[in-house]
């Protein structure tokens, strides 16, 4: 007796085991697994499970989160170097894992460096370097497991990270992971190791599992080589040297199927090449994305003719697999996948800006800054025979001699997170009474804004009203490119929901202030509220609600500009400034330039 | 190292591997900046790039092999060398020089050689990563990421040519020329402007969306996973053309003429968009030029121009805030509006 949730769980489970054999085949080649999940007995069994199927010698490494580079990459070993009198390397974790498997502990708050360089020995199998008077290549052929802990919806691991792995798990809900009726053992697995590089894997299969990927919406190529690198191990675990369907179908299950961004067409038919086109109103289908989805239904070209049947295996096995949120998900939010990929970016940066040691690097202490000493003297130390030397030379090496020789190139100071993170959250009134040029200056304010961010390390979100919502159009992001995609989609009209734009705001800027920044809250609005908080029209209703959120902004204590944009300012205007305690700026004709200068003027990022 | 991945062989991507060409007929150009998303051959084809240039000329013994016909840029090593009248020169292959991310200063630049001061107690310079370059490719993959003292370091050698060293009692000034190839994905950080400025051409790549290209990339890359040597032999005659391309452009680079009419568009054109400085319009010729040399042709023309306007102007756009549309999508609007459509 088992519902439809048993099953799910089941399949959930199984998965994972063949993800696991999967992965020990051949850690380096798949580049690894995300496995989202609490430290919990499951967790800790799927590890063992995977340990034990690696070969008895692979290393198997865990790297904290907060790592420096010297430990990560390796670098001179000081005190095996001084006792050598001559540079010694010190391996980093990267090179230790060489053949084994890195693992990645709240994988979902790593830097964004950490993350590249770690992608960077994904993709070459081998660690590039050139720190500390080393510089060559170290092999490190390694797979990694990312344990992501995240538990906010804006927590994720970095795309960068997960686009590298091959298999994405879930273990919400499993309880425990028993591999001992999967009929995999570690004697199968090193058979298969042998088997793998006779297996092929005939080329129909690649055009299916390409095929699937662009059905599913997967615009990244390294998903499809990933998936037949996936199906090839799934042929050697077998123990045949020419992968079929099936394999293919566990790739598309395990490498396919978490990265979908949209469910596929109910009935694929690409025979009909014209078909899709001429129903946009399939049940299934979204809307299609000018940049990623015509391609959905190209015809097959004659070099690529794709059998048809071992297509629709591959795409339904991936089918299967998909969670079954992804659907609610797709139609809530209409672009689902890309908003989802878009809140991850700015979850990392806040990564970046919290709990990695700044480091130290060379320079002399001034202005403040404090010497480090240690890496000061670690710079010196090399050198002391030399300098020892010289001042025998030159006769001055006396029994003064100072016991270590410090000199001003051997300055290194304490890097330190020396300003906390800057967002100015923008609030933008996209309602009919606000003229919709308006609407553009706001656009261009936070594009100049977004233009000096490098220099000054803010960020900008954008909240956009109008009818009866505010929605956050943009979260917390410093990137230049996001911004302007997403601003691009704000529309003009409707009514002015002033009292929600601001809860919205508010709240945004609790969040941010929650993680140690300093939000700052530019309101570009004529004031004139017409929408309650209720949702209802009515403007009476509208302004005490205004009044009462005003209060609770000023109550909030967060730094507020009210840019007043209507044509003629207006007394109402500069009272509800007042009730928010807000720096109050009448802009009758303002352009993006000036708007941008105010804001730089008052918002804390000039402190 | 592995045998990189033949450069004939990458699907697609028509101006990332046109600007990459440019590059490599005419250095001047001032480097190429590659923007895209994951995975689509960005480390690939600079690699690949590296392993199709002909060897060059260089003085034997030099750390940063001058060239030996060109004693106003040579290193002094090099003019003591060619001084004394013995053999002196010798082929070694371009040097393509990766700058890992978490590279150290000292590795960068060059510092004292550890191993020489600790054994001997000698004081010897031993040469960075940006004397390796010198005459060659200085690649930074994630150049966005990069911290900011190494991207100083880069931006003030890339203007002089020259890489000065005043640390631990040395000073010591090398010729440091090179190429700077860099790449990254814009939405996981903004490059400084000082640097982007730096770079000659910007292109920018896509996943392609065709799935008959898709195909064809993920099968030619498994292609070439299960039979490194195979494949690239298979590619060879494609890799030795383009190899016999670059070379003739290079000769016949000195010869190829602008004429006036095409210098006044190219003016017209940087006008038009408000490109700021002259940086624009020098990259612009300088890239026609390369790109008539590349296509054979003895003078440069519009087409040229055209083909070449996106990734030498596209970076250097003031941003117009009210203008929502692309850098790229402007630039070939005035292109459009100045040519002729």
């Amino acid at each position: 007796m088992s519902s439809p949730d048993d099953e799910f769980l089941q399949a959930r489970h199984d998965d994972a085991v063949s993800a696991a054999a999967l992965f020990a085949v051949d850690p380096a080649s798949l580049g690894g697994v995300a496995l989202r999940s609490l430290p919990g007995p499951a967790r800790d069994a799927w590890l063992q499970l995977l340990r034990g199927w690696l070969p008895a010698a692979a290393p198997w490494r865990k790297v904290p989160l907060n790592i420096a580079d010297g430990r990560l990459l390796g670098g001179l070993d000081l005190s095996a170097t001084l006792a050598a009198g001559r540079p010694i390397a010190e391996r980093g974790l990267l090179g230790e894992a060489d053949g084994g498997v890195l693992l990645l502990t709240m994988a979902e708050r790593l830097s964004t460096g950490t993350v590249a360089r770690i992608a960077a020995v994904l993709d070459d199998g081998e660690l590039r370097l050139a720190r500390e008077g080393i510089v060559g290549a170290v092999p490190a052929r390694l797979g990694v497991v990312a344990l992501d802990e995240s538990l906010e919806p804006d927590e994720a691991l970095a795309p960068a990270l997960l686009d590298r792995l091959a298999f994405a798990l879930d273990f919400d809900g499993l309880r425990r992971i028993d591999a001992s009726n999967s009929g995999i053992d570690a004697e199968a697995i090193a058979a298969a190791r042998v088997l793998l590089p006779e297996v092929r894997l005939p080329e129909a299969l690649i055009d299916a599992l390409a095929h699937t990927a662009i059905a599913l919406g997967i615009a990244s190529l390294r998903a499809v080589w990933l998936a037949s690198r996936a199906a090839r191990i799934a042929a050697a675990l077998d123990g045949r040297a020419l992968a079929n369907e099936a394999d293919a179908a566990i790739a598309s299950r395990l490498v396919l199927a978490p990265r979908a961004t949209r469910l596929p067409v109910n009935e694929p038919q690409p025979e009909q090449p014209e078909e899709a086109p001429s129903e946009p109103g399939e049940a299934d289908a979204p809307p299609p994305e000018s940049s990623s989805s015509p391609d959905q239904e190209q015809p097959p070209q004659q070099p690529h003719d794709v059998d048809q049947a071992m297509q629709d295996v591959v795409l339904a096995a991936a089918a299967a697999a998909i969670p079954p949120n992804l659907l609610a998900q797709l139609k809530a939010g209409g672009q689902g996948g890309k908003a989802r990929a878009s809140g991850k970016s700015g979850a990392l940066q806040k990564a970046a800006t919290r709990g990695r040691p700044a480091g130290a690097r060379r320079g002399e202490p001034r202005a403040g800054q404090r010497l480090a000493i240690i890496d000061t003297l670690r710079a010196a130390a090399p050198w002391q025979r030399l300098r020892r030397q010289e001042l025998l030379m030159r006769g001055k090496g006396d029994g003064s001699t100072p016991r270590v020789l410090v000199r001003r190139e051997d300055f290194h100071v304490a890097r330190l997170e020396q300003r906390r993170e800057t967002t100015t959250i923008f609030v933008v009134d996209a309602s009919g009474s606000s003229a919709l040029n308006r609407l553009a200056e706001a656009k261009g304010a936070v594009e100049l804004l977004l233009a000096d961010c490098y220099v000054r390390r803010d960020r900008v979100a954008v909240i956009g009203f109008r009818g009866a919502i505010a929605e956050l159009l943009l979260p917390p992001t410093r990137s230049l490119v996001r911004a302007k995609r997403s601003l691009a989609g704000l529309p003009g009209g409707g009514g002015t929901p002033l009292a929600t734009a601001l809860d919205a705001a508010i709240e945004l800027a609790d969040a941010i202030r929650r993680r140690g920044e300093t939000p700052g809250i530019v309101l570009m609005t004529d004031g004139r509220a017409n929408i309650g908080r209720d949702g209802a029209p009515g403007r009476a209703q509208a302004e005490a609600d205004a009044l009462a959120a005003s209060r609770r902004l000023r109550a909030s204590g967060h730094a507020t500009l009210f840019v007043d944009t209507s044509p003629r300012p207006q007394a109402a205007a500069a009272k509800l400034a007042g009730e928010m305690a807000a720096f109050y700026l009448p802009l009758p004709q303002a352009d993006a330039r000036q708007l941008s200068a105010a804001v730089r003027a008052v918002t804390p990022a000039n402190r | 190292m592995p045998l990189p991945f033949p450069f004939s062989a990458i699907v697609g991507q028509e101006e990332m591997k046109l600007a990459l060409l440019i590059a490599a007929v005419e250095p001047a150009i001032g480097g190429v900046m590659v923007f895209g998303d994951r995975g689509t051959g960005k480390s690939t084809a600079v690699r690949a790039l590296a392993a199709l240039l002909p060897p060059m000329e260089a003085v034997i013994g030099c750390p940063y092999h001058c060239a030996p016909d060109d004693p106003s840029e040579a290193c002094q090593t090099s003019l003591a060398k060619l001084g004394d009248g013995k053999k002196k020169t010798h082929k070694v292959p371009v040097p393509v020089v990766d700058l890992p991310l978490g590279a150290t200063e000292d590795r960068v630049v060059g510092a004292l050689d550890l191993e020489k001061a600790l054994a001997q107690g000698i004081k010897a310079f031993e040469p960075g990563l940006l004397a390796r370059a010198n005459r060659g490719f200085l690649y930074v993959d994630e150049v966005n990421l990069l911290e900011d003292h190494l991207v100083d370091l880069l931006i003030d050698v890339a203007a002089s040519g020259e890489n000065v060293v005043e640390r631990e009692g040395l000073s010591i000034r090398h010729p440091a020329r090179f190429v700077l190839i860099g790449s990254g994905n814009p939405e996981e950080g903004e490059l400084r402007p000082q640097l982007l400025d730096r770079f000659g051409l910007s292109v920018e790549v896509s996943t392609p969306t065709d799935l008959a290209l898709r195909i064809s990339v993920v099968r030619r890359r498994d292609a070439f996973e299960r039979d490194r040597a195979a494949f690239i032999a298979e590619w060879q005659k494609e890799d030795d053309k383009v190899r016999r391309r670059i070379v003739a452009a290079r000769k016949r680079l000195d010869t190829v003429t602008v004429p006036d009419a095409v210098l006044e568009r190219a003016a017209s054109l940087c006008l038009s968009l408000g490109t700021d400085g002259l940086r624009g319009e020098l990259t612009l010729m300088r890239a026609a030029r390369a790109l008539a040399a590349l296509d054979g042709d003895a003078t440069v023309g519009d087409r040229h121009l055209r083909r070449i306007a996106a990734p030498s102007l596209r970076h250097r756009l003031r941003r117009n805030p009210l203008d929502d549309a692309g850098s790229t999508v402007r630039v070939e609007r005035a292109v459009a509006q100045l040519f002729g459509a």
